[in-house]
């Protein structure tokens, strides 16, 4: 909300410059700052009156002008605005001038036409970013007046972004009370008296619901001025809040709610059939409103309807059918209270916006009604004359509110200890009485305008804000802590990132939303949860796999001449199963490029699986031995160049070559290795348990073996496992070969094999033996001969 | 005779310094000292003397032996100390070439923020608590006293997931309900401390905002915890996160799920106050929503961005960086 700070001046006047009234309001949670209302005021304007305005000779689209500037010689100014025409006051720039933006003005020839001055338009005075013609200005008023007088250019404008709950602030009256509050100063209210009524025209109001609607009350006035014009002065004021002039009536109606806070509607009496009433609305009935905007309405939003139809949105909008126009006469002018949930929902339903609506959303005083009808009638009759009626009324008188405060409480919870006169004269200030109660505690009687106060905690919060939250001074406290659990087998994610991050691994962080293009290619088969409401097509689906995040990250790198990639993430995936969200903590990578950085005396080469491999078995800790990498396919990924990774009987993960299908639809550079597993499933590694080390020498055997191609080292070394006995302590492939001496379709493996035992030194004919067994078990399962 | 001796020593010994190398003066060794050796064979002569002259001859040779011995050692080791110099000369590298093998990868720098938050808290005794992503409107909005329809939603521009049925989470709040509750459905009270990162979701995009960030969630929940602890341990924190005294202010504001609420500003080197957190204590309808008793409990909440932290930290500029994972930008966080 924009306000100009002369207007609040008007109320309360602190004296200080607004820049130090918005950094103290700010420190007592009105948020704020301010600026001057022009950047550069001009000079030599004065207030001018076009006395004649006639064709230029020579121009069509221009007129020579005569103009009235007090000085008792009228200026001849050429002008070639449409509006310009004899009997308007106009801002007149005489010669000599100086106008923002630096435009300095002289006497000149327009057209062969002398022309001493210039007429202005809102924007050449640096009012406005654009403007229609001519800046029209009151008829009353003084030629020769200067024009930064005449319209106190020396302001400034109060911006405020408010918290939802001071709606109470969001007009002159409100930020005045919390001004004064603050600064121990009176208000100075405007005198509203109440109208003299003088008719006995009257329509009858209803409430349906009075948890909808409180209080609604309303008055007609006739016999208005259809020709009246809203003076600068209220223009003006309106201007400065961005509100726009429409017409004298709406623009009141604006200047009551920016001045007391109480959202208004003024309906065309004669488009009313009967009387009124505040129901909910139908299934289907609908309106057109005053944005012209036609809404169907589905069962309970809020209206005001007349005995035909609906007439306007319950604090929300009015209707164009009932709304008033440059004919209109006579006027039913509303000022009730809506409950915010009422006015929310309407606005929620249909999206739409007004400074009413922001209002009651945020809650308007309940007792404000009657007292904002009075002043709207009064400047009525103030800028269009008329005849006043009686007010129509309808609801509920609105409880007192009180709250009871504990000093005990206030002090267990600020953790300061202000002594009870400070508190009731920090209450005091803001309207809030205390009256003394048995225990140390007061009964506290709220004003009807800070309805936002509901419970104790409320109350001690504005005695923290009146007190000052600088003053509630940090105090160390004595800290009971124990120390926290920390079970050592649930191996910190810190820690697991270290170790990627040791072996060349950059974390990235991707969105959780990602392309739907990109995902549906790597996981077709996961039902991913897309958004109700996605910022972007790109963005439009919860991701099913850390991979949908790190090939666009791998891509931008790429393009950006960073050939070797190696990143990871950790988070959470999303999928919908059995109807249910299911989010799986993973951790995952992707590298791509040359297996290490560019550097010398190595050769290039790019990297393989079996790189990746290791990195992921580093992942996997001291429990590796219960992992099993098992060759499966994977939509995404090659399957002769993937694996399935298992705990015992769990699946846990993948890592494997993207498939070359899915590289080619991804239009992808080159095919990357990528690796994804359960967070969950791995994270929990058993603190070790050691066994004792054996004082003997091990003895090393190595065997060469010929397999069948589609023989696994892990089936190999598995079946070398059992069959070598207890004293067999480890088995390794220590080399692969294939080629020259081997048949088609098959390959060598060389195996290394330890052996040791605990209590004594192995003979030969004992490992012999052993060795024997294994080529025998190996020959028996696997067809594997030795290797000669 | 004794002519011949002193002939023999002069020979041997310029033979020996005019060795060149360890193999050379080995056959020198042997050719003098051997068992057929030049020296040798005189002592060999020994026998056939006269017991006067053999005893005077025998001392002449025995000292020709040990001069010939001691030039063969001092040779030998004066050899070997070239061989070794000329050996080291000759293996010399260059060490100012780089290192082979694995360069270091990096943390990104909003985990590194999140982790140096949460060892910071960690001293105070606040566990790490983490929940889900996708949330129910209960733990989002209604349990944290933000009822449907309430203008505070329309600060938070939601993200929808099953026809509105749930919703992205805006902030890491509703780890606090699940973690109230669940203490509650245990039969446990408080004290409760914990910190609560992860990430949220906002439908909003542009230089300021990412449709996602992440936040950091507090909570202490005891008797008699109250604002002035809150200033306490926020102002400990802020000054050992930025390493500095900053100037902190605590400013009155408003969130549904606190009250007293309050915005948290520092003062940056310029003078100038940036907004880094907001805070407040638990609103007793919040505990009300979770079965605590807010008559004998009181608390503070507190939620951080962790971006913001980690701009302010390590002057990053522009927030889309953080999600552009451009090496470049991450690598300078090694």
């Amino acid at each position: 909300m924009k306000l100009s700070y002369n207007w609040l001046r008007e109320w309360v006047n602190p004296s200080v410059s607004a820049e130090d009234l918005t950094s103290r309001i700010t420190l007592a949670g009105l948020e704020s700052d301010a600026e001057p209302m022009a950047g550069e005021i001009p000079t030599g304007v004065v207030v001018g009156r076009i006395v004649k305005a006639e064709r230029h000779p020579q121009a069509d689209r221009l007129q020579v002008c005569e103009v009235d500037v007090g000085t008792g010689s009228n200026l001849q100014i050429v002008c070639g605005a449409a509006n310009a025409r004899p009997n308007l006051n106009v801002p007149c720039a005489t010669v000599g001038a100086k106008l923002p933006g630096g435009l300095e003005i002289t006497q000149a020839k327009l057209r062969g036409v002398d022309s001493s001055g210039m007429l202005c338009s809102a924007k050449e005075l640096g009012m406005s970013e654009k403007s229609e013609g001519l800046l029209e200005l009151d008829n009353e008023a003084k030629p020769g007046t200067p024009i930064e007088q005449y319209l106190s250019f020396a302001d400034d404008i109060l911006n405020l972004e408010l918290t939802p709950n001071r709606g109470d602030c969001l007009s002159v009256q409100g930020l005045a009370r919390e001004v004064g509050a603050l600064y121990g100063l009176q208000l100075k209210r405007p005198n509203i008296p109440n109208a003299v009524v003088e008719g006995h025209a009257q329509i009858k109001v209803e409430i349906e619901d009075l948890e909808t609607c409180p209080t609604y009350t309303g008055r007609v006035i006739t016999k208005l001025n259809p020709k009246a014009r809203t003076p600068d002065w209220m223009r003006e004021r309106l201007r400065r809040s961005n509100i726009r002039v429409i017409h004298p009536i709406v623009d009141i109606t604006n200047y009551v709610l920016l001045e007391l806070g109480q959202p208004m509607h003024a309906f065309d009496c004669d488009k009313v059939s009967g009387g009124l009433r505040v129901r909910k609305a139908k299934a289907g009935e609908t309106l057109t409103l005053l944005n012209e905007q036609t809404v169907t309405l589905n069962n309970g939003e809020l209206l005001i309807a007349d005995d035909r139809a609906p007439l306007a949105l319950a604090g929300v909008m009015g209707g164009a059918e009932s709304g008033v126009t440059a004919s209109t006469t006579s006027i039913f002018f509303e000022s009730a209270c809506f409950a915010s949930h009422a006015v929310a929902l309407t606005g929620r339903r249909h999206k739409l916006n007004s400074d009413s609506l922001y209002r009651f959303e945020r809650g308007v005083d309940p007792g404000l009604q009657k007292l904002a009808l009075e002043r709207a009638t009064q400047l009525t009759l103030l800028i269009c004359g008329g005849q006043v009626h009686p007010i129509s009324q309808a609801g509920r008188q609105q409880a007192e509110t009180t709250i009871r405060l504990r000093h005990s409480r206030l002090k267990q919870l600020l953790g300061v200890d202000i002594p009870a006169k400070e508190v009731e004269a920090l209450l005091a200030r803001l309207g809030i009485t205390l009256r003394n109660e048995i225990n140390n505690s007061w009964l506290a009687r709220i004003p009807s305008h800070r309805y936002d106060l509901r419970i104790e905690h409320d109350l001690i919060e504005e005695v923290a804000r009146m007190y000052g939250y600088d003053r509630i001074v940090a105090k160390p406290y004595a800290a009971q802590l124990a120390p926290t659990r920390l079970p050592e087998e649930q191996r910190p994610l810190a820690r697991i990132k270290d170790q990627l991050v040791s072996r060349g691994w950059q974390e990235a962080i991707t969105l959780s939303f990602v392309d739907p293009r990109i995902q549906s290619v790597l996981t077709p088969n996961i039902a991913a949860i897309p958004l109700d409401n996605p910022i972007a097509e790109t963005l439009a689906v919860m991701r099913t796999t850390l991979w949908s995040g790190l090939i666009p990250v791998w891509l931008h790198n790429h393009q950006r001449q960073q050939k070797r990639v190696r990143v990871f993430e950790s988070g959470v995936c999303f999928e919908e199963r059995d109807g249910r969200i299911v989010e799986t903590a993973r951790i995952g990578g992707l590298a791509a490029g040359s297996a290490r950085p560019e550097q010398w005396g190595t050769t290039v080469r790019g990297v393989d699986f079996y790189d990746v491999k290791a990195d992921v078995v580093a992942l996997l800790g001291g429990a590796a031995d219960e992992y099993r990498f098992e060759a499966a396919e994977h939509s995404a990924l090659h399957p002769g160049r993937s694996a399935r990774i298992f705990r015992a009987e769990q699946a846990v993960g993948w890592i494997g070559e993207l498939h070359p299908l899915a590289v080619k639809q991804l239009d992808l550079p080159e095919a990357p290795y990528v690796f994804e597993l359960d967070w969950n499933a791995i994270q929990n590694v058993a603190p070790p348990k050691t066994k004792s080390l054996s004082e003997f020498p091990s003895s090393r055997r190595d065997l060469a073996i010929v397999v069948d191609e589609n023989i696994s080292a892990s089936e190999i070394v598995d079946v070398a496992k059992q069959s070598g006995g207890n004293s067999l302590q480890k088995v390794f492939v220590f080399d692969i070969y294939r080629g020259k001496g081997l048949k088609d379709g098959c390959k060598s493996v060389a195996l290394g094999l330890i052996f040791n035992d605990y209590s004594r030194t192995l003979t030969l004919e004992e490992i012999d033996r052993s060795v024997a067994e294994i080529t025998q078990s190996l020959d028996h399962k696997l067809k594997a001969s030795i290797r000669t | 005779m004794s002519e011949q001796l002193d002939e023999l020593k002069l020979t041997a010994l310029a033979e020996i310094e005019a060795a060149s190398d360890a193999r050379e003066l080995e056959q020198l060794r042997v050719d003098l000292l051997g068992k057929k050796g030049r020296v040798t064979e005189l002592l060999k002569a020994l026998g056939g003397m006269a017991p006067d002259e053999r005893k005077s001859f025998g001392e002449l040779v025995n000292r020709v032996k040990e001069a010939v011995a001691s030039a063969l050692e001092v040779r030998g080791a004066k050899l070997a100390e070239g061989a070794l110099a000329a050996q080291l000369a000759a293996e010399r590298i260059d060490v100012s070439l780089p290192g082979r093998g694995e360069t270091l990868g990096g943390l990104h720098p909003v985990t590194r923020t999140i982790q140096r938050i949460e060892r910071l808290f960690g001293e105070l005794g606040f566990a790490t608590v983490e929940g889900p992503e996708i949330e129910d409107d209960f733990h989002n909005f209604g349990a944290l006293n933000i009822p449907e329809l309430h203008p505070a939603r329309g600060m938070h521009d939601t993200f929808y997931v099953k026809n509105g049925e749930m919703v992205l989470r805006t902030h890491t709040s509703p780890v606090q309900i699940r973690t109230m509750a669940k203490m509650v459905k245990e039969g446990r009270n408080p004290p409760i401390r914990i910190i609560c990162p992860g990430r949220v979701y906002r439908s909003d995009s542009d230089r300021t905002h990412s449709p996602m960030f992440h936040q950091i969630e507090g909570l202490y929940v005891g008797e008699n915890v109250s604002f002035a602890d809150l200033q306490h341990d926020l102002k400990t924190f802020l000054s050992r996160f930025f390493e500095r005294e900053a100037e902190v202010r605590f400013r009155p504001s408003y969130f549904p799920f606190t009250e007293p609420s309050s915005e948290v500003d520092i003062k940056d080197e310029k003078g100038r106050w940036l907004e880094v957190l907001g805070c407040g204590m638990v609103h007793p309808k919040v505990f009300e929503a979770v079965g605590i008793d807010p008559e004998r409990y009181t608390g503070y909440a507190f939620g951080l961005g962790v971006e913001r932290f980690a701009m302010l930290r390590y002057g990053v500029d522009d927030l889309r960086n953080f999600f552009n994972n451009d090496l470049r930008f991450l690598e300078q966080f090694q």
